[in-house]
């Protein structure tokens, strides 16, 4: 019971990562771009590795299972954030249909 | 020396939980190991080590850990239909929203779960006025207000009791 | 249209790719002794096509910063090689190698962020 539990959690993270990945072939600029990839891609690679926790079980494999989820969650975000300030101050645009920069408002000049 | 201890006992479950086998050899140098990254970088991470103490801020994260797993669910659907549609239904924008948090965990915390939520994404934090910069992939509005009721108030205010 | 035909022909690849993983010796193969995929064989093809696609857009991207997001990507996705390689060899270290690989993928793509903005790396 637990093993099929523990394969669906992989199937469901495998879907999330090949959609993450498309996202990132078909969004138009790289914010949008980072967006898709960075929360489909995150979420996709957590499940795999709590699939992995609910094969393998309370051994030395899974906590270490358990240890890189939380690893993973709290640096992803933080390389999608200091990768699009760094994008928006080398001066990468917008792309054209965007609504509203309120950031090249208030900083014009970088 | 307070923010030292709260950091050599996370050092060493973390030593523990990476090695699982609880003979002496790993426990004496785990407790080297620990003792050194301590004393170099205790007082670096922990600066308010009495909000350690507080029992309800536990509580309060127990809270935090499902409502924010249940906004990645949601925030991944959402994702995934706007990249499978043909016609890519997107509306993007970068937006700017107010916050209350000052404490730089609690800021941290707030900036990684706006990421991870419903179509935002936080691009720059302004910590002496406490505006964030928010990337949305499908604008609603663009006034400062009706945006931070919209992004921010979820979390914000679930963080602050546990972070402030 | 042109963004149509498009759309139609990347959906009829992908799905024609994830056909051919799941039935994978065709009843009427060129190659009948191929031995059968297990469920973790699959898992690894699939896995395999999403880094294809990151490797599409390195290989596509009009920026400099295009290529450091597929990169940045590309390591969260080997982390998930990884987890499942661990499973059918029944080999723990494989979750340090995971380990390793989350933490020093994340320290390259700060490096690299602060090498796009232009500053110093002590800032």
């Amino acid at each position: 019971m637990i093993e099929i539990a523990g394969m669906a959690c992989i199937a469901i993270g495998l879907l999330f990562d090949l959609l993450g990945c498309i996202g990132l072939v078909r969004m138009p600029d790289i914010y949008n771009r980072l967006q898709a990839a960075t929360k489909c891609v995150t979420f996709g690679t957590c499940s795999i590795m709590f699939g992995t926790f609910l094969m393998v079980g309370f051994s030395s494999t899974g906590v270490k299972a358990l240890l890189c989820i939380v690893f993973v969650a709290l640096t992803a975000p933080v390389s999608a954030h200091a990768l699009s300030r760094a994008a928006h101050k080398s001066g990468i645009k917008l792309w054209d249909k965007s609504v509203i920069d309120k950031y090249r408002e208030d900083y014009p000049n970088e | 020396m307070k923010s030292r201890i709260a950091f050599f006992v996370v050092v060493f479950i973390l030593w523990l939980l990476l090695c699982m086998t609880f003979d002496w050899v790993h426990v004496v140098s785990g407790v080297v190991i620990a003792c050194f990254i301590s004393l170099v970088a205790g007082d670096m991470f922990v600066t308010r080590p009495y909000v350690l103490k507080n029992p309800f801020r536990y509580l309060w994260f127990m809270y935090y850990v499902p409502l924010f797993i249940w906004e990645c669910l949601k925030a991944n659907i959402d994702v995934a239909y706007r990249v499978i549609h043909p016609m890519r239904p997107i509306k993007p924008g970068i937006v700017k929203v107010k916050t209350r948090l000052k404490s730089e965990t609690g800021l941290t915390f707030l900036a990684n779960s706006i990421t991870l939520t419903p179509g935002t994404m936080s691009v720059d934090l302004d910590e002496e006025n406490g505006i964030i910069y928010i990337h949305w992939i499908n604008v609603v509005s663009t006034d400062i207000d009706e945006a931070t009721e919209r992004i921010v108030s979820r979390f914000e205010r679930v963080l602050a009791k546990i972070f402030e | 249209m042109k963004r149509t035909i498009i759309w139609l022909a990347g959906t009829i690849g992908i799905l024609a790719v994830l056909y051919i993983i799941f039935y994978h010796p065709f009843p009427f193969s060129f190659f009948p002794e191929l031995p059968h995929l297990s469920f973790y064989g699959r898992c690894f093809y699939v896995l395999l096509l999403s880094s294809a696609l990151c490797l599409l857009r390195v290989a596509l991207g009009p920026t400099a910063a295009d290529r450091i997001v597929a990169v940045d990507i590309l390591g969260i996705l080997i982390v998930g090689f990884c987890a499942i390689l661990n499973i059918p060899t029944g080999r723990g270290w494989y979750m340090d190698i995971a380990i390793a690989w989350a933490l020093q993928s994340f320290i390259a793509t700060i490096a690299l962020a602060k090498y796009l903005e232009g500053k110093n790396l002590d800032d």
